[in-house]
């Protein structure tokens, strides 16, 4: 069935557009963050409606890392079609997922190669996971990095107040 | 059939209110904010008490001599509050269960609507439609 690559599809003309509109306005110094904050930005509000739908009957959360559990289970497996392989912490408001095949990163490499592009394709997923940690009740950042393709680490730094 | 509807978010202002009886709306304002006390208290009795599965109905949170006033709180800490009439024949908790499991559904659409920021008031007409059919109708 084609439906699981058609996300992958929009998600790669999204990246391309927001880029190429902003090297079409000029301002080349600062294009890349404002390219990167607009992807997560979209990522934020898409993050708060999906994560209200796939809450809607499930029972209220015990704790933050009941919310990470449920965040490396359900709502990656509803939005990537597979769970997180390896969830960490230090039991201080810091969490790393680690993606061992991440979905938007598949169709680029196996190895090195392209390593510098992938940074752009991983700021939407960050403001999903910002998002829907925010609609829980957890402000955080949400920070990725990639050092081996299509394996990828999400950092979720918990803002304690 | 409910007399007042509110959809409160979870920095406790609201998001909706609708009352049937025009005339009364502020008794019904001030009915609705009393009963978040009510609310917070269930939520973190809860968390603490058990530690098994939470239920997201509250329940009835405290009747008035005239009035009975239902809550629920989703997991995005949004609470729903419902004031039926104690005259009319009591409602089965059924039924309010099934009254708020329509109006999450609902507020789930308009929180997937791209055109709702959260935080706003909900402007949403099918929203309005559906709080509508629940309410008395006005005689």
């Amino acid at each position: 069935m084609a439906d699981d690559v058609l996300f992958e599809f929009l998600h790669m003309e999204m990246v391309s557009h927001i880029y190429k509109d902003q090297a079409s306005k000029g301002e080349m110094d600062k294009d890349r963050a404002t390219c990167v904050s607009t992807l997560e930005g979209m990522g934020f509000r898409v993050g708060q409606g999906l994560i209200e739908r796939f809450t809607k009957d499930s029972p209220s959360f015990k704790d933050d890392l009941d919310v990470m559990k449920f965040i490396c289970k359900d709502f990656w497996i509803n939005v990537f079609r597979k769970q997180i392989d390896n969830l960490r912490t230090n039991h201080q408001g810091t969490y790393v997922l680690q993606d061992n095949k991440f979905a938007l990163l598949t169709q680029f490499s196996n190895g090195k190669q392209y390593l510098e592009e992938a940074p752009k394709y991983l700021a939407y997923s960050c403001g999903l996971v910002r998002g829907a940690l925010s609609n829980l009740g957890m402000d955080c950042v949400v920070t990725a990095e990639v050092s081996l393709m299509p394996s990828c680490k999400f950092q979720v730094v918990i803002q304690k107040i | 059939m409910a007399v007042c509807i509110a959809v409160i978010a979870k920095e406790n202002y609201p998001l909706f209110i609708r009352s049937v009886p025009v005339q009364n709306e502020l008794k019904f304002h001030y009915t609705v904010h009393t009963s978040l006390d009510v609310v917070e208290e269930k939520i973190s009795a809860v968390g603490k008490a058990m530690a098994d599965q939470r239920e997201l109905y509250l329940g009835l949170l405290y009747p008035t001599e005239d009035y009975k006033v239902y809550g629920y709180v989703t997991n995005s800490k949004v609470k729903f509050v419902i004031v039926v009439d104690s005259s009319n024949t009591s409602l089965r908790d059924n039924e309010i269960r099934s009254m708020f499991r329509k109006l999450h559904n609902s507020f789930t659409d308009v929180m997937c609507n791209p055109f709702y920021n959260p935080g706003d008031t909900i402007q949403s007409k099918a929203f309005d439609s559906i709080v509508s059919a629940m309410m008395v109708q006005a005689s």
